[in-house]
């Protein structure tokens, strides 16, 4: 998508990382609008396998553009559920719905309060304009 | 030169103000800001495989041999065969070193009887003129650094020709072939030479008409294109990027350059080069195609079994052939098409074999 665009209904990580909360512990992530517009065209998105734990603020995952490698920060911490599969064939799936079809990983939280820390979408619009 | 202009400052094509309002992404290379890309890599990538493409190379640097020692001079210093470039021909040749070592690798062009252009890698200008410099004072030569004197644009894909004849009222010289126009009612060079793999020329321009001839190929379609297309369109024919596939630490055979290098001139370079071609290198300079998934990048580690066999030497995600591509130097042993290796992609052993040059052959019956 050309405009840059940061939903209401999610929480943002400063690393340029987005969450969907989920019920009560699961949540969605992906990068943001900002995030796919600085890395450029999407060709490889290198997923974590299902059942693998991730850690708040560490990389669990890669995207690639034709010339960068970028790493991909969990805004919370989990245990993988699902992976988007479709963007193995698709990863430029990552630039045209970075919020949608462009989803990286579904999430079992294991401290769902660490989405108190995350900024809203008003807190990272400021955090892009310094 | 902008005598102002700082020393660590980078500088800025004449096209610098085109490529803003175009909206480029802009980064610094080989001391020059540069646009990578306008509209996306891929897509510039397929403008030039599939139409035509044009590239502000302006940062590349031009040095003008001339005098009745301009012969004997270049078959000293550069590994080619400079006797067999024709009035309006042109060439590639590597200079080397002393030792054999790669400074630079770059066209020659011969526009008269004893008057030679030179066109140098920007990030090594200054060093070949160093070079030259110092090599040219026993021979009846004037070497020159005409750099300021040219902006280039490299006009390059199937329909390059048609596009460029039709907007420019040119006649193009045929491939390998350098030709006198008038581009904008200034003196101009037009080269039949590249660096993509497809037809098309480069033209060697005054910089005060850069601008408005830039702004007529974008009327007539051309797509502007960066850096980051100019190299993943030169990696997939596999031309070598000094810095990357050539430096003074690696000499033309290792490096498959012994096309462009003939001994018997006596050139600087020419014993260690004939000791590396009669001894065989031993690594060499290999296209390889990454299996599955996975994008190489240079400085990757090379293995077979878990030894390290090798370094990639320019890796990228290859538009054209959609999959991890690039180039390596590897043991020698380990060197011919179908080797099968693994890449170590930060830490992920990448499955992937030794292909054939080139990775990608673009098809010339397209225009």
């Amino acid at each position: 998508m050309s405009e840059d665009n940061y939903p209401d209904d999610l929480r943002y990580h400063d690393q340029h990382d987005w969450a969907r909360l989920e019920g009560d512990d699961h949540a969605v992530f992906g990068i943001t609008w900002y995030a796919q517009d600085s890395l450029g065209e999407v060709v490889f998105y290198d997923p974590p396998e299902v059942g693998a734990t991730i850690d708040k603020d560490a990389s669990y995952a890669e995207v690639e553009s034709v010339k960068a490698v970028s790493d991909v920060i969990a805004p919370m911490s989990g245990e993988i559920v699902a992976v988007n599969d479709a963007l193995e064939d698709a990863p430029e799936k990552i630039n045209g719905d970075p919020y949608g079809e462009g989803w990286l990983v579904k999430v079992r939280l294991t401290a769902p309060r660490e989405a108190e820390g995350l900024l809203d979408a008003g807190e990272y619009r400021k955090l892009l304009e310094n | 030169m902008n005598s102002l202009r700082g020393v660590s400052d980078p500088r800025r094509t004449p096209l610098y103000d085109q490529h803003q309002q175009l909206g480029a992404k802009i980064v610094p290379f080989a001391g020059w800001e540069m646009p990578v890309t306008y509209e996306g890599i891929k897509e510039e990538h397929s403008a030039v495989r599939t139409h035509v493409g044009m590239f502000d190379v302006s940062h590349m640097g031009e040095v003008e041999v001339e005098g009745p020692g301009a012969l004997a001079f270049l078959q000293l210093v550069l590994s080619n065969d400079v006797a067999k470039i024709e009035i309006g021909g042109a060439q590639y040749s590597c200079l080397c070193n002393e030792s054999g070592g790669v400074i630079d690798d770059l066209f020659v062009y011969r526009l008269g009887g004893d008057r030679y252009l030179i066109v140098t890698n920007a990030s090594n200008h200054d060093t070949d003129l160093a070079w030259l410099g110092r090599w040219c004072r026993d021979f009846d030569v004037s070497v020159r650094d005409v750099a300021d004197r040219y902006a280039m644009l490299a006009v390059q894909g199937p329909h390059a020709r048609t596009v460029l004849s039709r907007a420019l009222k040119l006649e193009l010289p045929p491939r390998m072939r350098v030709a006198h126009a008038r581009v904008g009612r200034r003196p101009a060079l037009i080269c039949g030479t590249g660096y993509t793999g497809e037809d098309g020329v480069e033209i060697l321009l005054d910089p005060e008409v850069a601008p408005p001839i830039w702004a007529e190929l974008l009327d007539a379609g051309v797509v502007p294109c960066g850096l980051g297309a100019r190299d993943t369109l030169r990696l997939e024919v596999c031309f070598p990027l000094h810095g990357n596939e050539l430096s003074t630490e690696r000499n033309p055979i290792e490096a498959g350059l012994g096309w462009c290098c003939v001994e018997s001139t006596g050139f600087l370079g020419s014993a260690a080069v004939a000791a590396a071609r009669a001894e065989g290198p031993a690594e060499r300079l290999v296209p390889f195609l990454i299996e599955g998934p996975g994008i190489p990048r240079d400085g990757n580690p090379v293995m077979a079994a878990d030894e390290q066999v090798g370094t990639v030497s320019s890796g990228t995600f290859s538009p054209s052939l959609e999959r991890g591509a690039g180039m390596a130097y590897v043991r020698a042993d380990l060197a011919d098409p179908g080797t099968e290796l693994e890449i170590d992609v930060r830490g992920k052993r990448r499955p992937a074999r030794v292909a054939s040059k080139p990775l990608y052959r673009p098809d010339r019956k397209a225009s």
